[in-house]
């Protein structure tokens, strides 16, 4: 098979695939997007010029940006020194960190919301916790607040800042740094000089993940927040399931998906326009 | 080392520490609220019991839903293994332009907002006239493990030198017994890792399934998070457990299969 065709022909092996995507995952995305943009009298921006005229939409978009900046600084803060000290980490120190980082991965978010609903409520444990290390002075719910719904978007989306980060960091030589301590640099010149501008495509590639996945999560607001509070995400989601109003969630799939799309490409440029740079 | 870069070690090192309680801490919990004996969520518990586990054959719905689940996921994974390892093998074999394109497209039901992609295959598969739920469920279920496959079954192909399958023909193999011996055996591991956790991100999908159930045909996540709504009790803790008891095996056997390293790949 693989000789019996010769190689400008190979494509008829991924023809199977393609034509299966095609035909059930982009032709509905171009169905989605047409759709949104052709009224009953041809073509429209009305659904969007409505969307965006109505000032609560712009608190939905808000709410989905702010909470996704916030999930994404939390990850960086915590997933960045992570993933250093995965790339030295040996032995057992290594097994731990990888379990810890793949394991969740392949657990539903399901599973993961409903654990942080448990941890979140005014008895959790993470009350217990700043009650009993006296940070607070009697115990609060965090669930149903905006740093409740931060810490469980991070928890959940953190692996998705750390591998890519790991992934730039083991590559870089050690003698490089060595180099520069032996010319005199200082520790804090060697990172911002040496560390920091190899790590960025994996940085800027971490943050992009991490903030389209807090963009479009679903799952998690739902069960952390309930109804009051709305992202893109989530109305979207109730716009059909519950309000069947599928006018406003087209609208907001639609502001949902340009977001997405241009996050990912966005970055993409970006690390590679920093990696040539490099 | 200076005082400086002892501190940075000792920061590097607590952090990820912390880190690792962080990310184990919603697992752990849900495993010893499984085991508790009270309605509550108290932790620890006030006593340990099975009467959560005992209680899930007799919860209705939840069998039915479990068995759905089994049946798409397992097809799913099974039609993406053919139809994404062919298209890996054209990927890394063959010699037409667009290749890298081809990735992209292969791999971006990944990145893009599930719950998006499962309205766009609602409205689309309508328009289509497929309206069965359990037909839609495992064409949706499709789109989302073929990526799987492909990255895995990708990396591992172009680690794999081409010219074995030309050494096994010289000394004697006929075309197909050449890549049964020498190709399929090489590429078995990245096969049932990639299948294993193809399988799984179908069983715990939620955002694409929503769109295809009905009051007849529904996941095991859709079927979950009814009953997390419904009645949140430790119950919903117990098939939890069963839930991560698998992610611990697949990770057993991709550990022996590949490397905990090789999984950590991105």
């Amino acid at each position: 098979m693989i000789r019996l065709l010769p190689r400008d022909r190979m494509i008829w092996l991924a023809a199977p695939a393609l034509v299966y995507l095609a035909f059930f995952y982009a032709m509905p995305l171009v169905y989605l997007l047409g759709r949104s943009v052709i009224g009953p009298n041809g073509p429209t921006l009305s659904l969007f010029a409505n969307f965006f005229a109505d000032d609560y939409n712009w608190r939905v978009i808000g709410n989905t940006l702010r909470i996704a900046l916030l999930v994404t600084l939390v990850s960086l803060v915590i997933g960045y020194p992570v993933a250093l000290a995965l790339a030295r980490a040996r032995g057992l120190a290594q097994v731990m960190l990888l379990t810890a980082i793949i394991l969740p991965l392949s657990v539903g978010v399901v599973v993961k919301a409903f654990a942080w609903q448990i941890v979140l409520r005014r008895d959790g444990a993470i009350a217990q916790l700043l009650v009993a290390t006296g940070i607070w002075d009697e115990p609060q719910r965090l669930l149903f607040t905006e740093p409740g719904l931060v810490i469980g978007a991070a928890n959940v989306f953190l692996p998705f800042m750390i591998l890519p980060i790991y992934s730039v960091v083991k590559l870089i030589d050690p003698r490089l740094s060595e180099a520069g301590a032996t010319l005199g640099a200082s520790p804090f010149y060697r990172f911002r000089k040496i560390i920091l501008p190899l790590t960025m495509p994996g940085l800027i590639s971490g943050m992009a993940f991490v903030f389209s996945l807090s963009v479009s999560m679903f799952v998690i607001p739902s069960l952390l927040m309930g109804d009051r509070f709305q992202t893109l995400a989530t109305l979207t989601g109730r716009s059909f399931l519950l309000m069947r109003n599928e006018a406003l969630g087209s609208a907001t799939a639609v502001v949902l998906l340009v977001l997405a799309v241009s996050i990912v490409v966005g970055s993409t440029i970006l690390s590679r326009r920093i990696g040539r740079a490099a | 080392m200076t005082a400086v870069e002892k501190l940075a070690t000792v920061l590097i090192w607590t952090i990820a520490s912390l880190a690792v309680i962080f990310l184990m801490a919603p697992l752990v919990i849900t495993v010893a609220v499984s085991f508790g004996d009270s309605t509550v969520f108290s932790l620890p518990p006030p006593g340990w019991s099975f009467r959560w586990y005992e209680r899930l054959p007799a919860t209705r719905g939840l069998a039915a839903s479990l068995w759905t689940s089994v049946q798409i996921a397992a097809l799913s994974t099974l039609l993406a293994l053919i139809l994404g390892t062919l298209c890996a093998i054209a990927l890394v074999r063959g010699m037409f332009p667009g290749r890298e394109a081809i990735t992209t497209f292969l791999i971006s039901p990944l990145m893009l907002p599930g719950l998006v992609v499962g309205i766009a295959m609602l409205q689309g598969f309508r328009a289509f006239g497929l309206r069965d739920t359990w037909t839609s469920l495992l064409v949706a279920h499709v789109v989302i493990t073929m990526p799987y496959v492909v990255r895995t079954v990708l990396a591992a192909l172009s680690l794999f030198d081409f010219t074995l399958i030309e050494a096994a023909r010289t000394l004697g193999c006929s075309y197909l017994q050449a890549i049964r011996k020498v190709l399929v055996p090489a590429l078995a591991p990245a096969f049932l890792t990639s299948g294993m956790f193809a399988f799984l991100a179908s069983m715990d999908n939620y955002p694409i399934s929503i769109f295809f159930t009905d009051a007849w045909t529904k996941t095991l996540p859709i079927q979950m998070l009814q009953l997390v709504e419904e009645r949140p009790d430790p119950m919903i803790a117990a098939v939890s457990t069963l839930l991560i008891l698998l992610a611990v095996l697949a990770m057993i056997i991709g550990d022996r299969l590949v490397g905990l390293k090789r999984l950590a790949d991105f």
